[in-house]
């Protein structure tokens, strides 16, 4: 507990820094005192605020959301960009774009969801499918079921010259979050708290269904529970900044190394080491090469693959 | 072949000819890159589900074309050859690829499920940095970068297919120089060095080759992720044996049919113009999945 509070309170911190970097200058000091002018502030509510929440909702998410996949396909190499989550989401939002292009943004993200939902549960039939189940095989068949998908959205946006709107989402960017674009992300935080309170049944759901029903759990049930919070999260990510890839594989691997699986007692370290780590790769696109920014998911892109390239290169440890 | 040159031309022949008559050499030129250096890829490795574009290698290209951009600048590179750079940039490839194989192949990971995981997230991890550096070029000189990298079937510089073509000739002299041992190297490291060949010789001199087909392929008309696959094995299966005599031409004649085909009948007969990338790139998921669900993979 007392680490949890340390650990709040580093991220607070870097959301503070998150508030005060960008390209108008707005000084903290100024805002205490009360010099500070009317555009300061308006910026302040605007865009800095609304994008250091965005974040924080959509790095915590995310990286529960790869915890909970990872639990569900009992596979430690899966998260929402491999599994076809994330490409399913995209191509419900191009489904919208085509048909009813003017819904409001939560029905946007109803579409997208019931999408990523679809994509995922593909992938789990897959999955149950496959003879032999090589614990790399799953996020091969996963990287390949999201780059078919891909194929089908992109074939579809290039027919309705569509592929510019596509393009901007298909890159995870903060820089456009402003008040009133990104409020569908507090759905996906109130599911992170769902996913909190059923926490002890994923830590169960995670050890199969044979060792689930035999504790008296309804594995299937579970099993629905842990596809939605996953997809609703997905798809709100997805539809607010666009992908946002490999948080949901770095975090919870890291988390698990240092404290092992139960979730109960790491999924609030996964969320919080989510929205840090969201947060830095935030700040660095913000000032690598200011006035420029450089889009988070590129960012992520580089340290995520990496880390990838760490876990699979690592002696192959007990890997579930 | 002559569909392609004909069908739907408009005006002036002398302009058809030129312009279709690049666009069919530069099809040609991939279809032969990408059949060759796939099937090769698949002999040294001894694997038909790995081919050079899912170990990241035509994304790797594509981050050495940026990272030169990014470090010389454009203004010097507008200042050279292109060609003479093309020479360049391919040497860099060989040398690169060299290393990445090396690593990958030398240190007794046999785990192939592992290797094209790794091959896959290397590619994503080139892309990615390619992007991060994209992002951080000037913007005159990122238009510059785009000019090189995005040449499709539509636009391609006759200069450049020259220099191609003059590669791919070296290459294929080579490759023939070397046909007889490719059989022997299929049958694996052991059995071939038993029966005296040099392998290790051997397979770098066959990389060396498929990085310079690659950055070819790559350079005409960028990254194309599954199409040596799915024709790599369909050479396999049409042919009666797995002799490199066999295999080699049918491969590539498999790959002319299906680009100047499908490129003929998307423009032609549905009026698409890239969308043949994006149809070969559906399929060939498909084929992979179906691939790893058979258990075909050894």
């Amino acid at each position: 507990m007392k680490y949890l509070i340390s650990a709040s309170l580093l991220i607070i911190c870097l959301a503070a820094v998150s508030l005060f970097v960008g390209v108008s200058d707005v000084s903290l000091a100024r805002i205490i005192d009360g010099t500070a002018d009317q555009r300061q502030i308006m910026v302040l509510a605007v865009s800095r605020i609304p994008r250091t929440i965005a974040l924080l909702l959509a790095g915590s998410g995310m990286a529960i959301a790869g915890t909970i996949l990872q639990m569900l396909a009992r596979n430690r190499f899966v998260e929402p960009s491999t599994t076809g989550t994330v490409e399913s989401a995209g191509l419900g939002m191009l489904v919208v774009l085509l048909v009813a292009p003017d819904l409001p943004v939560m029905a946007k993200m109803l579409v997208a969801a019931v999408f990523a939902l679809a994509g995922t549960g593909l992938f789990l039939a897959v999955l149950r499918a496959m003879p032999l189940r090589s614990i790399l095989m799953v996020p091969l068949v996963g990287i390949m079921l999201g780059g078919m998908i891909s194929a089908v959205t992109t074939f579809f946006a290039y027919r309705f010259d569509l592929l510019q709107s596509m393009g901007a989402w298909a890159n995870g960017d903060f820089s456009a979050v402003l008040r009133g674009r990104y409020e569908t992300l507090w759905v996906a935080f109130a599911l992170t708290i769902a996913a909190y309170i059923a926490a002890d049944r994923f830590t169960v759901a995670g050890m199969g269904e044979e060792f689930s029903t035999n504790l008296g759990l309804n594995y299937q049930r579970i099993m629905a529970i842990g596809l939605v919070i996953v997809s609703m999260v997905t798809a709100s990510v997805v539809v607010t900044a666009g992908v946002v890839p490999f948080l949901g594989l770095i975090v919870p691997n890291l988390v698990s190394m240092a404290m092992g699986d139960n979730l109960r007692r790491s999924l609030p370290w996964i969320g919080l080491c989510g929205a840090g780590l969201i947060l830095v790769c935030d700040i660095i696109g913000r000032t690598i090469n200011a006035p420029f920014e450089i889009p988070v998911g590129t960012v992520l892109g580089v340290i995520g693959s990496l880390f990838f390239l760490y876990l699979l290169l690592r002696r192959p440890s007990r890997v579930a | 072949m002559v569909s392609f040159m004909t069908i739907g031309a408009k005006g002036s022949w002398s302009f058809v000819f030129s312009f279709r008559g690049t666009r069919l050499a530069s099809m040609l030129i991939v279809a032969y890159a990408i059949a060759v250096s796939t099937v090769l890829f698949q002999t040294i490795t001894g694997n038909r589900i790995l081919t050079p574009a899912l170990m990241g290698f035509d994304a790797l290209y594509i981050l050495l074309q940026t990272a030169i951009v990014f470090l010389f600048g454009a203004s010097t590179l507008t200042g050279l050859d292109p060609r003479l750079m093309f020479v360049v940039e391919v040497g860099l490839m060989v040398a690169f690829s060299l290393a990445l194989y090396r690593f990958l192949f030398s240190s007794g990971r046999h785990n192939v499920h592992l290797v094209v995981l790794i091959g896959i997230v290397l590619g994503g991890l080139f892309r990615s940095l390619s992007g991060f550096l994209q992002r951080i070029i000037n913007p005159d000189d990122f238009v510059v970068l785009q000019d090189r990298l995005f040449a499709s079937f539509n636009v391609t510089d006759l200069t450049l297919v020259g220099v191609c073509v003059i590669l791919i000739a070296l290459v294929t002299f080579a490759i023939w120089r070397m046909f007889h041992t490719f059989d022997v190297v299929m049958l694996g490291r052991d059995t071939a060095i038993s029966l005296g060949l040099d392998h290790k010789a051997v397979t770098m001199k066959i990389l060396v080759a498929i990085s310079v087909l690659v950055s070819i392929s790559t350079a005409l008309v960028g990254p194309v992720t599954f199409f040596g696959l799915l024709v790599a094995n369909l050479a396999y299966v049409l042919m009666p044996a797995a002799k490199h005599r066999f295999t080699l031409p049918a491969a590539v004649l498999v790959a002319i049919i299906c680009l100047v085909g499908g490129q003929t009948v998307l423009e032609r007969v549905f009026a698409f113009d890239t969308a043949l990338s994006i149809i070969i790139e559906f399929a060939g998921g498909l084929f992979f999945i179906l691939f790893l669900l058979k258990g075909r993979v050894r």
